[in-house]
């Protein structure tokens, strides 16, 4: 059995773990309220876009543009949407094994695929597996403004005009709620999956002209489905480390509630014994 | 006098939703005029200023950053990267990004870096402008 000594500085260390997983805890709590403030925000943007999208693509079709047509995939691209540091519970690895899955069971050979890693550990990840992302973006803030990764995002798309991939998917988490959050692949390119928001398909006039209104809008459009999913990876991303924390901070307690149980036991043990050796003695001098 | 609402968006957030009588942007194929009643249209926007007019011949100017306009006969809506209100324009860093850009322009190397500073310049004097009131 552990001496008295022992128990008593693994609790003090456990009490020590566990008020920093409580911090971290909180402070993942604050972070994902403002993430999903961020989400929000950005829904507006997001539904204009994608309903002046579908009036163009879908309402008129005789309007076509490169983004628009699926070509021979001789090479795929994939984005990876994951965080910088760990501590997340399962955020990233079930992202990456999901990823890392779809790559085994579609590719034979390295030439047939690019990874595109935002993050750290999606970098890192599939670095040891010998795979060099061609663009990668780590160090980025809590809450990433559009600004902050317009040149990413903007590359991505490029990457996709100048035919260095020919189709586009992207992995990241989606956020549910605070206890849930769901891997979700989305083909981004070609845009051949765009939804339509409902009945209000109105006719515009185009100044100058459909294909060059295209033009601008296709790839603000892909830029912004890409920037959404970064928001919502965000927001999974803390939800995700807050129940961990928490997780972490529910076992410390449990841990220290054992521990002191056996303090208390050794303690006791220890009173116990100290009283038998003292009559134990006297009864020698008798 | 009919008013339109406006409404510019941008991925951050929306930036205004008011009522104007007169909407004035430029487009890529020269500026324009919009009022309530309008046809249905949509048309890219050039980095620069657009003029919101509210009754009493009172103006407003925000700078847009590239970006798209989409008008309904009762409502304008500009989605663009960014947009800043007059009064919310970050001078410094503007000036910053100005005299990088213009450093950039001077010593010229590579076509794709002379075209995105070419970009930035715009952008950065753009704010600027705005910030002064000018067009």
């Amino acid at each position: 059995m552990a001496s008295l000594r022992d128990i008593q500085t693994r609790i003090t260390s456990t009490k020590k773990t566990s008020q920093i997983t409580k911090a971290m805890q909180m402070v993942s709590a604050s972070k994902l309220n403002r993430a999903e403030t961020n989400a929000k925000s950005f829904v507006p943007y997001m539904n204009k876009i994608q309903e002046v999208v579908a009036s163009i693509a879908l309402g008129s079709k005789d309007v076509t543009h490169p983004m628009l047509v699926s070509r021979p995939v001789k090479k795929t691209g994939y984005l990876v949407i994951t965080s910088d540091r760990g501590l997340a519970g399962a955020y990233n690895s079930s992202i990456l094994r999901s990823v890392y899955k779809k790559i085994q069971e579609r590719h034979t050979s390295k030439d047939e695929y690019v990874v595109i890693a935002l993050g750290r550990v999606g970098r890192d990840f599939f670095r040891a597996r010998g795979i060099e992302a061609i663009e990668s973006v780590t160090g980025l803030p809590d809450q990433p403004s559009f600004a902050d990764v317009k040149e990413i995002v903007r590359k991505t798309v490029d990457l996709f005009s100048e035919g260095v991939y020919d189709e586009l998917y992207m992995y990241y988490s989606h956020f549910v709620n605070a206890i849930q959050q769901d891997v979700t692949v989305k083909k981004v390119l070609p845009l051949t999956e765009i939804e339509s928001t409902g009945g209000r398909l109105s006719s515009y006039e185009f100044e100058p002209s459909a294909e060059e209104i295209l033009e601008v809008l296709l790839p603000q459009y892909a830029e912004s489905l890409i920037y959404g999913a970064l928001l919502d990876g965000k927001a999974s991303e803390h939800a995700a480390r807050m129940t961990a924390m928490q997780n972490a901070t529910d076992n410390a307690k449990e841990l220290i509630r054992n521990l002191t149980l056996q303090y208390n036991r050794a303690r006791q043990a220890a009173i116990t014994q100290e009283i038998t050796e003292i009559v134990g003695g006297a009864a020698a001098l008798e | 006098m009919k008013t339109l609402n406006v409404n510019i968006v941008t991925p951050d957030g929306p930036v205004i939703d008011t009522n104007v009588e007169l909407v004035s942007a430029k487009a890529q194929s020269g500026e324009l005029g919009i009022m309530a009643g309008h046809v249905p249209m949509v048309a890219p926007l050039q980095i620069g200023a657009v003029r919101l007019v509210t009754g009493g011949k009172q103006s407003e100017l925000v700078a847009i950053s590239g970006g798209f306009l989409e008008v309904r006969p009762d409502q304008v809506t500009i989605l663009a990267q960014a947009a800043e209100r007059a009064e919310n324009i970050d001078v410094s860093r503007a000036t910053e990004a100005q005299r990088r850009a213009e450093q950039r322009l001077q010593n010229k190397q590579d076509n794709i870096d002379f075209k995105r500073a070419e970009l930035a310049l715009r952008r950065a004097t753009n704010r600027l402008n705005v910030h002064q009131g000018k067009l």
